[in-house]
């Protein structure tokens, strides 16, 4: 275990993470051994071949799907075992996922998508009390990401570019500790992503917000304190921004 | 809260939701209108069955009867004078009614009731089922219930004159062809052998004579014709009336109301389709009754009695089988005029209460005045128990068929819920995703279920009271296009479907459809609770 961390607290730890597929009777590994530790307000970047394991990795993490084997660990405190109860609570205010395919919820506009993890939070009543706080909330995000002028529109009106900005916003407006970005500007132009960018770093340098951000973009993956290349399951190179010390992890 | 919106969305979005709300709402409407129909029919049927009954018959089980009303009905009285508002003695037994029509002669199987009609229509009603009459006659100041009106009056003095030209007709042609005419004995001889046969009789049916004299031909005078006459060779025929009265239009000692269903028949105008009734007897004809005498052991007793009015109390049971006829006449016909003292027999008397919530009491304690060997005492509801049960059973047995329906009905949301839990199945994923519990998305389906019953059954109980009220019309309208009626008078009795509209029944039709909704979703819901985000957010 690599213990060369800049600040004391384990913000999100992974540990001998593994995971694998069943397609009929073969077993595909996806996960082997995988370890990972974040510092609180780090900002950390995974990349890797298309098929590496980035998403899944995110999905432990995240509590979207559990390890075969290993731990995910929020603050030191295992947390891939808890009671669904706890793990939703947690998905729902710890933890925001900006997805790959933004999953945004059809039926709903772009406002209310937003809206959604709160509506989510709190029950009816409320929410409806605290209504005008949380649109303002989220009227900031969008704001941030630029959708101003699309609020009442439904997805399936929206760009691939609307619609993962919304999904960021979405990740945004439930004040997560940890945002895991599952490629946040793959569809956007190197201008709005830049401008994510500068929001996302923003965020992590005011608020401290933890961030784990997938990319296949070799420029983004340079704003972050450190970027990570998972291959095959296994992360094979850690490079911090400042040094170009690159040191290999091997798979248990 | 995001609950309510996603419920909303789908139900807005989700065209095939509809299909779910139709489905409920289709049997929700059903339900309301077959049983506020049956509510109608029952309530009418249950009114028609009561009709001319009394609400509690006090019977002596032999047909002889007992002796001395006054004595039976002051023991009545004393037991339970509290609730006893009238009381009428009657006298019923079985017999046949004859009478011509078209040449023929039509016998019917009936029920002989002698009554009083003032005391009758007291205990029930009975002067609002005469069809002619709104009021019993006022004659010399005194109201006769057996009294011809004018138009009874007018028609029988009509036949009287048809009656007599005819047979001064036949007469006539008789001697013409030196036809003797007064001896069974010659008419035998024509009959049996044809070839001997005088041309009238050769050419005549032996019931052409029949088709003229009609219905009132009892009198001195038809003697004439008597040969040919069925029942003329019958001991008894000189027991009625008949030849006592040397004016025929004056009405014979017995009086009768007749249902209408013995003596009338319904038809189809061939131009209008409308269904008219034919009266086959008029007031102020004569007909004949065939009973029994109160003897021992009974012998059959005939008489000839005028025809004062029909009566149509709407249930066919009553009047396709009951005639009432004046007490004392029957009693004398009957026999049943004790001759030394003078003491009239009855067999039942008929009670009148005046809350028949408390029938049942008063049933106790007459049983126990009565004994039950030689008395039956009963209530109406006692009486015509069979037909009333039936009545109820058959609603029974359509509520739980029509509850089949609207459990199709929830089949139908099952499997529609299923399938829209499917297709939702990458959102379920996204809620989950989002950190919405699995009793949040359970509830999701649960309420989209509740909200579906709700609109279901609040548009099914609206189109179910819009459709009982206007049903009469609606069913002119499926008349008109069909060509073919839906509700046929002539089988129905009524003129109209009959409806009651039982709040309860609705409120209970409404919930359980809704309970139902809820109850088809739960299995979708939980299946959508129960998926597994990761896989759920890949579902294409
Ligand atoms: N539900 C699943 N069933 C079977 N195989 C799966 C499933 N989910 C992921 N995989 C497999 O796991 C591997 C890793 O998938 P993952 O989505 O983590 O890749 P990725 O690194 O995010 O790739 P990309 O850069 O294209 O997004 C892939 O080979 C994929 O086929
Ligand atoms: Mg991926």
């Amino acid at each position: 275990m690599n213990e060369t961390v800049r600040m004391p607290v384990n913000h999100i730890q992974a540990i001998a993470l593994e995971k694998s597929y069943h397609k009929g009777e073969h077993r595909v590994p996806v996960l082997c051994g995988t370890e990972i530790s974040i510092n609180k307000g780090e900002f950390v970047s995974i990349v890797g071949q298309s098929g590496s394991g980035k998403s899944t990795l995110l999905h432990l993490i995240g509590l979207l799907d559990s390890p075969d084997v290993g731990e995910v660990r929020l603050e030191g405190q295992r947390i891939d075992d808890l009671p669904t109860r706890v793990r939703d609570e947690l998905r729902n205010r710890v933890f925001g996922f900006i997805f790959q395919f933004y999953h945004l919820l059809p039926e709903l506009n772009l406002l209310e998508n937003v809206l959604s993890p709160l509506m989510i939070r709190h029950p009816a009543w409320r929410y409806w009390t605290r209504r005008n706080e949380f649109r303002d909330m989220a009227l900031h995000f969008i704001e941030k990401v630029g959708l101003m002028h699309r609020l009442h529109h439904k997805p399936s009106e929206l760009s691939g570019g609307e619609m993962q900005r919304a999904a960021i916003a979405r990740a945004l407006v439930a004040a997560p500790e940890v945002l895991l970005a599952d490629e946040p500007t793959g569809n956007l132009d190197a201008g709005t992503g830049e401008e994510i960018m500068e929001l996302l770093t923003s965020l992590n340098e005011q608020e401290a917000l933890t961030i784990i951000m997938v990319t296949h973009d070799p420029v983004i993956a340079q704003q972050a304190h450190r970027t990570v290349r998972l291959v095959e399951g296994r992360i094979e190179l850690q490079q911090e921004r400042s040094g170009a010390t690159g040191h290999e992890i091997s798979c248990a | 809260m995001y609950k309510f919106l996603l419920c909303v969305r789908y139900l807005k979005t989700r065209y095939i939701a509809l299909a779910c709300i139709v489905s409920v709402m289709l049997g929700v409407a059903t339900m309301i209108v077959v049983n506020s129909v049956m509510a109608g029919f029952g309530n009418e049927m249950r009114d028609r069955i009561k009709g001319i009954l009394a609400d509690v018959v006090v019977e002596s089980n032999s047909l002889d009867g007992v002796e001395d009303a006054d004595y039976h009905m002051q023991l009545i009285r004393d037991a339970a004078a509290d609730d006893i508002e009238a009381m009428t003695a009657t006298v019923e037994v079985y017999g046949m009614l004859s009478f011509e029509y078209a040449g023929q002669w039509i016998t019917r199987p009936i029920t002989l009731i002698g009554i009083d009609p003032i005391g009758k229509s007291k205990v029930g009603p009975l002067v609002d089922y005469l069809v002619n009459t709104d009021a019993f006659p006022t004659v010399d100041g005194e109201i006769d219930g057996w009294a011809l009106n004018s138009a009874a009056r007018t028609h029988r003095e009509r036949w009287k004159r048809h009656r007599e030209w005819m047979q001064q007709q036949f007469r006539a042609d008789a001697t013409l062809q030196g036809v003797p005419q007064n001896t069974a004995s010659d008419s035998q001889i024509v009959d049996s052998s044809p070839s001997n046969a005088v041309p009238p009789f050769a050419d005549t049916p032996p019931f052409a004579d029949a088709a003229v004299s009609s219905s009132p031909q009892a009198d001195s005078q038809t003697q004439a014709i008597a040969e040919n006459d069925p029942f003329a060779d019958d001991p008894f025929a000189g027991t009625g009336p008949a030849v006592a009265t040397a004016d025929a239009s004056q009405p014979l000692e017995g009086r009768l109301y007749l249902g209408v269903g013995l003596v009338s028949f319904p038809y189809e105008d061939g131009q209008t389709g409308e269904v008219k009734t034919n009266m086959m007897v008029q007031p102020g004809d004569d007909v004949r009754i065939s009973t029994v005498t109160a003897g021992r052991p009974p012998a059959p007793a005939h008489f000839y009695a005028t025809v004062v009015d029909v009566f149509k109390s709407g249930m066919s049971e009553y009047d396709s089988s009951l005639v009432f006829c004046n007490l004392e006449h029957l009693q004398k016909v009957r026999g049943m005029i004790d001759p030394t003292t003078q003491s009239k027999a009855i067999t039942s008397i008929q009670i009148k209460l005046k809350d028949y919530s408390r029938a049942d009491e008063v049933v106790a304690k007459l049983k126990a005045l009565f004994p039950p060997g030689a008395y039956s005492v009963q209530t109406w509801e006692q009486k015509q128990g069979p037909l009333l049960a039936a009545v109820e059973v058959e609603s029974a047995i359509l509520n739980v068929l029509l509850f089949l329906i609207i459990a199709v009905a929830g089949f139908g949301i099952l499997a529609i819920f299923y399938m829209i839990v499917v297709e939702k199945t990458r959102d379920i994923g996204i809620l989950k995703a989002l950190g919405a519990s699995s009793r949040g998305v359970m509830s999701v389906f649960l309420s989209y279920g509740l909200a579906l019953g709700i609109v279901g059954s609040g548009v099914g109980v609206i189109v179910g009271l819009l459709f009982v009220k206007y049903i009469n019309t609606i069913e002119t309208v499926i008349t008109v296009l069909t060509g073919r009626p839906v509700f046929d008078e002539r089988i129905y009795y009524f003129p109209e479907i009959p409806t009651q509209v039982n709040p309860w029944t609705v409120c209970w039709v409404a919930f359980g459809a809704m309970a139902i909704a809820v109850l088809a979703s739960i299995l979708p819901a939980r299946r959508a609770s129960r998926l597994h985000p990761v896989e759920a957010l890949r579902y294409e």
